[in-house]
């Protein structure tokens, strides 16, 4: 579970990182980068399985691991309780199941709707250093022209976000890879990763849909 | 009389379960006479007198020591393993706790591993089990040692023994959210593999008691802490940590199935 989280975790920042180009107006150098992905061409492909293996290992043991978890407490408290002090009980924690349901749910939308969705026959082009390619921009800048979609990524993005504040440090525990004296700092860590990625994966609908209109196009 | 003033009535709302084959219910008993100084097992007595009187069936709940340091009661109360106090049995559990006219829930430890023989009592032979399959050290008894022939560290020996502080009671298993055992096995392993003793059977040890473990049926740890915050000898997270990593460390030493074949022989 944690291993794959924390993988999983870079496959977020190294998306993240080339979303942040969605950021330049234009989105010359957007669709360049995706240019230069495509162009990795076998190496893609690989990285793409070993990407998705990941997401369903990830997935398949954490289910397992909710049920046999659910059926360890054989029968039902009248209400348990947190005694607070040092546990670690809060949204994030006891609901990981949930955001990684609704993550999962999203991502299946996300890559049909992204990686699966309108390209070049669809009209959607664009000259790509001199030669044409998909214009992933564009593709990108009129799902985020629907509210709906801005405030369904945002909606997601908290989830993403409980998920890792809960996630990180649990893998280290997990991983046995925590020494007492570095249990507080990674847990810190843990929250500061899961604000910048949740913040940043949310800045993006954000930006195209209310701030890009007014920024003048270079 | 003061202590008459002072007395209380509380409503409890107690869990009462035949036999592990019952599926149980609750029922409310009133506690009368109930002053602030006892603990919550002698409310538990003066309640049980009161049945009997009555020609009913005493509240049927586990104690042995009554000072904290056997493990063997155990209540889940207002849904939290041992009542409100922090680093407290139940037994160590005061009265002044509650005021009069409470509303208090009495339900048994709650796990598949610990089935219910009767109301409050549960059968924790499961850990008995996981401390079987290794949490020992088989050392030779021979002569008297010299006192300071083995050295030890003294932040190794505070170590160890703030593991060894786990009484065994099970609060962990009950508070967490997943029914998991892994403070109790990690507070084991943690103390046996922290000291001279304990290095002989190492590896072997954390194999066979967390793989004991999870056949017991507990659940599997997702980290979320509650059985630090339930556990009357504050054992600490970091055990849960060392657990996972001697059980790694001792997963990639080849030589394990050899030993065990070895001494089986
Ligand atoms: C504002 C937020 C996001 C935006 C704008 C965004 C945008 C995109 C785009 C444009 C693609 C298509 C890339 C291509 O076709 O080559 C894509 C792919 C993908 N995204 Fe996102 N994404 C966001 C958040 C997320 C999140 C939170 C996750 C994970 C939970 C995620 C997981 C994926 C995956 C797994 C792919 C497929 C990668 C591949 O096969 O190359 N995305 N995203
Ligand atoms: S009865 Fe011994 S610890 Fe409570």
């Amino acid at each position: 579970m944690g291993a794959s989280g924390l993988a999983l975790l870079g496959f977020l920042i190294t998306h993240l990182a080339g979303n942040l180009l969605l950021f330049i107006p234009g989105g010359a150098l957007f669709n360049e980068y995706a240019q230069k992905l495509e162009s990795l061409g076998m190496l893609l492909y690989v990285a793409e399985f070993g990407l998705a293996f990941l997401f369903v290992f990830h997935s398949v043991i954490a289910i397992r691991l909710k049920l046999d978890n659910l059926s360890a407490r054989g029968s039902k408290y009248a209400g348990l309780k947190s005694k607070g002090g040092p546990s670690r009980w809060n949204i994030a924690s006891v609901n990981m199941a949930i955001s990684g349901l609704v993550m999962g749910a999203f991502l299946i939308w996300h890559i049909k709707s992204m990686k699966f969705g309108p390209s070049i026959a669809q009209g959607y082009v664009t000259e790509v250093k001199g030669t044409l390619d998909r214009d992933l921009y564009r593709l990108v800048f009129e799902t985020f022209k629907d509210p709906i979609q801005v405030w369904l990524y945002v909606g997601v993005m908290i989830f993403l976000g409980l998920h890792l504040r809960h996630g990180f440090w649990s893998a280290f525990q997990s991983l046995g890879l925590i020494r007492p004296r570095f249990s507080k700092l990674i847990s810190a860590v843990g929250v500061f990763i899961a604000v910048l990625m949740a913040a940043g994966f949310l800045g993006i609908p954000l930006y195209i849909h209310f701030i890009l209109p007014g920024v003048k196009t270079l | 009389m003061s202590t008459h003033e002072q007395s209380m009535t509380l409503n409890l709302k107690v869990w009462k379960q035949k036999g592990p084959k019952d599926s149980g219910h609750f029922e409310m008993v009133t506690a009368k006479n109930i002053i602030k100084e006892m603990s919550f097992l002698e409310m538990l007595d003066v309640v049980n007198e009161d049945l009997i009187k009555l020609g009913k069936e005493p509240i049927e709940f586990d104690s042995d020591c009554r000072e904290g340091i056997c493990g063997t009661c155990g209540i889940v109360i207002n849904g939290q393993a041992h009542g409100p106090w922090k680093a407290t049995t139940t037994c160590q559990l005061h009265m002044r706790a509650f005021n009069d006219g409470d509303t208090v829930i009495l339900e048994p430890w709650r796990a598949k591993a610990f089935p219910v023989l009767k109301d409050l009592v549960v059968d924790r032979s499961s850990f008995d089990r996981i401390i079987a399959s290794g949490g020992y050290t088989s050392a030779k008894t021979g002569p008297h040692p010299d006192g300071n022939a083995m050295l030890i560290p003294k932040p190794i020996a505070d170590r160890a023994f703030d593991a060894a502080a786990c009484i065994g009671c099970g609060a962990c298993v009950a508070a967490c959210p997943n029914a998991s055992a892994s403070l109790f096995t990690g507070a084991k392993i943690t103390h046996l593999m922290m000291t001279p003793q304990g290095q002989a059977e190492r590896e072997r040890r954390v194999v066979s008691m967390v793989d004991r473990m999870d056949q017991e049926g507990f659940g599997s740890c997702t980290n979320i802490g509650e059985c630090r915050a339930a556990c009357p000898k504050d054992i600490s997270l970091d055990s849960i940590a060392i657990m996972k990593r001697e059980y790694m460390n001792a997963f990639l030493k080849s030589d394990i199935e050899q030993r065990e074949v070895r001494e089986d022989a």
